[in-house]
C-alpha cells in the first residue's frame, strides 16, 4: 500500500478513509523538542471494505501486528476478517512509541504505549462512520447500531467501504466515546494472527527476500577483536571468484559485494586482511572477569538501601553468601541482521526490518548525505531480534549504508550478515558479576539481603541514559523497586569499563537479577526452613504479585513432585507484568537439569490476546531456558570471540522445551508487556528445583559450564 | 556445464559456479525466498527443501548432486499431508517471527511422510535438525500431533 498523507485531517480523494487524530503525548520523554499535540493516523476503510491499521511498531513475532489491529478492530466494531495491516513510515510527529519519543519498539512497550492511541483511532473511525450513516438515512446517530463491520438502522444496512467516502468528511471527534470492557467483542479474546497463513507457507517477505533491479549482495568480514581497524587487504584471490564484483574496506571492516549471495560469501573467504589491534579489546573473557571480581566486593553507588543490612546481618542467626557469573549471550534472531538501500535522486529507498525507524533511517540519510526528507522506509517482517535490531548508534543502518557509498552510492546493495558475523559480532547481553549476602533470625525469617552488581553499563554515553541519573538502572532493574519488602536491604552497583559493545538482550537486567534474587531468597527460604510459596507470599508487598504467585501454585498443585523429580518456584515482576512460574526438572543425561514442564501463571493487565501472551510466555520461557542450560559467548587470548555458529553457540532444540501451562490472571488494569515478562522466572524456578533435586547450587551460568558439570560429577 | 533439475516441478538450469548450494540457486537465482538461509552450516534447518521427497539442508546441498533430481520447496510442496500441516499450523498460530518456518513446516512434512503417526520421540528426533529462537516448540509439537490426527483419524 502506498504511504499515507497524513499531514491532512481531511478526506482524500481516492483513497477512502483517512482518519487522524489530535493526542496529546503521554509520558513521552522526547529526545527532540516536541509540540504538545501531534496529528496521528492510524485507521483506513478502503472502498473494497477492507480496514487497514498502520502499524507503528515492527512485528518480529510478539505479535504487535495483530494486537493493534485487534484494538482499532474492537473499538470500530469490525469483522477481524476485513481487517489489514501496513507498517508505518518513519514518522515520528505521527508514529512515534510515546515512551520513547521517537519510533521504536522494545521494553515490552508496544501494547502499553499504544492502548489509548489505538482505541481512539478506532473510536473516532466509527463515530464518523455513524455520523455519515445518519447524514445519508436522515436518522438520528444514537439510534444507530454497528456490528462486524456493518452499520444499521431498521432495515437500512451499510458496510463500512461503503460509508467511507462519506464518513470522511464527517467532524474528528476529539473525545470518542470508548467502549467499555463489558462491549469488547474482540479485545481478549483469541482472535487470530494477522500472518500465521504467510508465515506457514513461505509467502511473508523480510528484507532478506528483497530483490531490487540490478542490486549486488554484500557481506563484510569483521576484525578479529573489538575495536580492530583495517590495515590492509589483499584482494585479488576475492576478485578472482566468479560474481565478485568489488571489495571495499570501511571503517567497519572489509565488503565483498556479489552479484549474488554465494558469490559474496566465497568472495569473504578468499580475502587476507591484516588488522591494526592497538586500539581493540584483547582481554579475554576470564580475564575481564578476574578484573570484574576484584571489584565485586565494593560496596558501589547505592541504588536502593532500607534498614541497615550490615548491623542485621551481625545479629542474624545464619548468614550466607554468594558470588554470581553471567556470561556475555549473543541475541542470534533467526534472520541475520540485513537491510537494502537503493539509492535514488535526492534520497534512498530503504528496506529493514527496523526497530528504530526513524534512527535507522536518519543513520542511512547521514551516511549518504542525503535528507532525510528523500528518505523512504519499507518496513518489513523482522526474523527475531530479542534486542538486537535496536541499538543505539544504529550500527547496522551505518554499516549497510557505508557499504552502498563505498561502491559508489548509486548501485542498489543487499547488506546482510552470515551466521559467523552475527555470534560474533558483539552487542551482547554484557558479562555480570553479583556479590549477594543475607540472613535468617532464629525463627527462620529473612532479615537481611545485600547485592551488589558488578559489570558493564551500555546505557550510560547513548541518549537513552539520562546524565542526571545517579545510576544505570538497566543494570540492577528487578533488583530495585522488588515486589518483596526486605527489613534490611541494600542494592549496589559497580560499573566496569569494557570494550566488548553490549546491547539490553530480552528481558534486559532482568535476564540476571531475577536470577539472583530468585535463586538467593529461595537458598535463605530453605535455611530458615520455611515454606517456599509461603515466604513469598509472607515477604510480597503488592496484591497482584501474591495473587499470580497463589494462581501458579494452585496450577501446578504445589511444589512435590514425583521421585526422581523436583520442582522449583520463580516469581519476577518486570515492566510492570507480574509472572510466577513452577518448573518440574529431572537429572538428564548431560548433567544439566531435564526440564518436563513449566506451569506460569501471568498478570500483565487486561489481555488484549490471551492466545499471544499465552505464546510470548512459551517463548520466553524457551529463550530464556535455552540459553541459561547451554549458551555463553566467550572470547578467547587476544579477544578473540570463540563460538561462531549455533555448533558452537548452544540453542534449545525441541526436544529440550518443557511443556508450558499459561494461567491468565483476570485483570482491568491497563496493559503492560508481555513480549519479556516471561523469561525472568524460567531459569530460577529451574535452578531452585535443581538444587532440590541434587543439593548443587549453580551460581555460574549456563547449567552446561564445566564447572557446574565438575560439581555434579564430584557428588557422583 | 549447466546443471538441470526439477524445482517444484518445472525445469531448472544452472550454470553459475558449481560450488553454488542449492540453497542460493533456489533464492536467488529461482527467485523462491520462502527457503530461508540460517546458519549455512546444517545447524538450524531454516533452509529445509525435499530432495526426491526426503527432507533436505539446501544450504549444504552443492548443486551439481541434485542433477536429474527432483527439489521442492515450500512454494510447491503439496498433497494431503502437506496441507494438513499447513493447516494445522495456522490453526493454532505456531509461527512467531516467521522466519524458520518454512523450514520447520517442510521438516514436519517430511516427517510425516515417513512416520504418518510419529510418537514424541519421533518428533523429538525428526525436528531436532530445526531451531526455532523464538522457542515455538511446544506448537510444532502440537501442530505435528493435529495434522497427524487430521490425516490419519484414529
Amino acid at each position: 500500500m502506498t504511504a499515507i498523507e497524513t499531514d491532512r485531517r481531511k478526506f482524500l480523494a481516492g483513497s477512502g478513509l483517512v482518519l487522524g487524530l489530535m493526542l496529546p503525548m503521554r509520558g513521552a520523554r522526547a529526545l527532540a523538542p516536541d509540540p504538545s499535540f501531534a496529528p496521528n493516523a492510524f485507521v483506513r476503510v478502503l472502498p473494497d471494505n477492507t480496514i487497514s491499521v498502520v502499524i507503528k511498531h515492527v512485528d518480529f513475532g510478539q505479535g504487535p501486528a495483530t494486537g493493534l489491529a485487534t484494538i482499532v478492530a474492537d473499538e470500530m466494531d469490525a469483522d477481524w476478517a476485513q481487517m489489514r495491516i501496513e507498517f508505518a513510515p518513519a514518522n515520528d510527529p505521527l508514529y512515534k512509541n510515546l515512551a520513547f519519543g521517537t519510533m521504536g519498539t522494545g521494553g515490552s512497550t508496544a501494547m502499553a504505549n499504544s492502548w489509548m492511541q489505538m482505541r481512539n483511532a478506532g473510536a473516532a473511525a466509527r463515530a464518523m462512520l455513524v455520523a455519515a450513516a445518519a447524514k445519508s438515512w436522515g436518522v438520528p446517530a444514537g439510534e444507530i447500531k454497528v456490528a462486524k463491520g456493518v452499520v444499521s438502522h431498521g432495515a437500512k444496512k451499510a458496510r463500512f467501504g461503503e460509508l467511507a467516502a462519506t464518513a470522511a468528511t464527517m467532524p474528528v471527534p476529539e473525545k470518542p466515546m470508548l467502549k467499555t470492557p463489558e462491549q469488547w467483542t474482540l479485545i481478549g479474546t483469541d482472535v487470530p494472527k494477522i500472518d500465521s497463513l504467510i508465515k506457514s507457507t513461505g509467502a511473508a517477505q523480510f528484507t532478506m527476500d528483497v530483490k531490487r533491479p540490478g542490486m549486488v549482495v554484500s557481506v563484510i568480514q569483521h576484525p578479529p577483536a573489538f575495536g580492530g581497524k583495517v590495515k590492509s587487504v589483499d584482494d585479488k584471490a576475492a576478485l578472482a571468484v566468479p560474481g565478485v564484483v568489488a571489495v571495499k574496506a570501511i571503517p567497519q571492516g572489509v565488503v565483498v559485494y556479489g552479484k549474488d549471495t554465494y558469490a559474496a560469501m566465497k568472495g569473504r573467504n578468499a580475502l587476507k586482511v591484516e588488522w591494526d589491534l592497538g586500539q581493540a579489546e584483547t582481554r579475554s573473557s576470564e580475564a575481564m572477569l578476574r578484573d570484574y571480581l576484584t571489584q565485586a566486593s565494593n560496596p558501589g553507588t547505592q541504588c536502593e538501601a532500607q534498614g541497615d543490612v550490615a548491623k542485621a546481618l551481625a545479629g542474624a542467626a545464619k548468614t550466607i553468601e554468594a558470588t554470581y557469573v553471567f556470561p556475555f549471550l549473543a541475541h542470534a534472531p533467526m534472520e541475520t541482521l540485513d537491510a537494502v538501500i537503493e539509492p535514488k535522486a535526492g534520497g534512498a529507498d530503504f528496506w529493514c526490518g527496523s526497530q528504530f525507524q526513524v534512527g535507522d533511517t536518519s543513520a542511512v540519510a547521514g551516511v549518504l548525505g542525503v535528507p532525510f526528507a528523500g528518505m523512504t522506509l519499507h518496513e518489513q517482517y523482522a526474523g527475531g531480534s530479542f534486542g538486537r535490531r535496536a541499538t543505539p548508534d544504529m550500527g547496522h543502518a551505518v554499516e549497510s549504508a557505508q557499504a552502498v557509498k563505498a561502491l559508489g552510492g548509486t548501485t542498489p546493495v543487499k547488506h546482510m550478515w552470515t551466521r559467523e558475523n552475527d555470534i560474533t559480532g558483539g552487542r551482547y547481553r554484557p558479562l555480570m558479576v553479583h556479590k549477594v549476602r543475607g540472613g535468617v533470625d532464629a525463627k527462620g525469617a529473612i532479615v537481611a539481603l545485600e547485592t551488589i552488581t558488578t559489570g558493564q553499563s551500555f546505557m550510560i554515553g547513548t541518549p537513552f541514559f539520562d546524565a542526571k541519573e545517579p545510576f544505570d538502572d538497566a543494570m540492577v532493574e528487578g533488583l530495585t523497586k522488588s515486589a518483596y519488602g526486605l527489613p534490611h536491604y541494600r542494592v549496589g552497583v559497580n560499573v566496569m569499563k569494557n570494550g566488548v559493545p553490549t546491547l539490553w538482550w530480552r528481558s534486559v537486567g532482568n535476564t540476571h537479577t531475577a536470577y539472583v534474587m530468585e535463586t538467593f531468597l529461595d537458598r535463605l527460604i530453605e535455611l530458615g526452613k520455611q515454606d517456599p510459596i509461603q515466604a513469598r507470599l509472607a515477604l510480597m508487598k503488592e496484591e497482584r504479585a501474591k495473587t499470580v504467585l497463589k494462581r501458579a501454585a494452585e496450577l501446578a498443585g504445589g511444589l512435590s513432585a514425583k521421585s526422581g523429580r523436583a520442582r522449583g518456584l520463580a516469581f519476577h515482576k518486570s515492566f510492570g507484568s507480574y509472572v510466577a512460574q513452577i518448573a518440574e526438572v529431572s537429572a538428564g543425561a548431560d548433567g544439566v537439569p531435564r526440564v518436563h514442564k513449566i506451569w506460569a501463571a501471568i498478570d500483565c493487565g487486561v489481555a488484549i490476546n490471551p492466545n499471544v501472551m499465552r505464546a510470548q510466555v512459551e517463548g520466553g520461557i524457551g529463550y530464556g531456558l535455552g540459553h541459561a542450560l547451554y549458551a555463553e559467548i566467550t572470547l578467547g587470548e587476544g579477544g578473540v570471540v570463540q563460538q561462531s555458529n549455533f555448533d558452537t553457540y548452544r540453542s534449545l532444540r525441541i526436544g529440550e522445551m518443557p511443556d508450558v501451562e499459561v494461567a491468565i490472571v483476570k485483570s482491568t488494569a491497563d496493559p503492560t508487556g508481555i513480549g519479556e515478562p516471561g523469561l525472568p522466572p524460567a531459569a530460577p524456578a529451574v535452578a531452585n528445583a535443581w538444587r532440590r533435586l541434587t543439593g548443587k547450587v549453580v551460581d555460574r551460568l549456563p547449567f552446561a559450564h564445566p564447572s557446574n558439570l565438575a560439581a555434579l560429577g564430584a557428588k557422583a | 556445464m549447466a546443471v538441470e533439475f526439477l524445482l517444484n516441478g518445472k525445469t531448472m538450469s544452472f550454470d553459475g559456479d558449481p560450488d553454488t548450494p542449492l540453497l542460493w540457486v533456489i533464492r536467488d537465482h529461482a527467485g523462491l525466498t520462502g527457503t530461508k538461509y540460517g546458519c549455512g552450516i546444517a545447524q538450524c534447518g531454516a533452509c529445509t527443501v525435499h530432495l526426491d521427497g526426503k527432507n533436505r539442508r539446501s544450504c549444504v546441498t552443492p548443486i551439481d548432486t541434485v542433477a536429474g533430481k527432483s527439489v521442492t520447496t515450500i512454494e510447491g510442496v503439496s498433497g494431503p499431508i502437506a496441507e494438513a500441516v499447513k493447516k494445522a499450523w495456522v490453526a493454532i498460530d505456531v509461527p512467531q517471527c516467521g522466519f524458520c518456518q518454512s523450514g520447520q513446516v517442510m521438516s514436519a512434512i517430511g516427517l510425516l511422510e515417513q512416520k504418518p503417526r510419529p510418537t514424541d520421540a519421533d518428533i523429538d528426533a525428526g525436528m531436532a535438525g530445526n531451531i526455532c529462537r523464538c522457542a515455538t516448540y511446544v506448537r510444532i509439537r502440537q501442530a505435528i500431533k493435529d495434522a497427524a490426527n487430521a490425516k490419519v483419524p484414529a
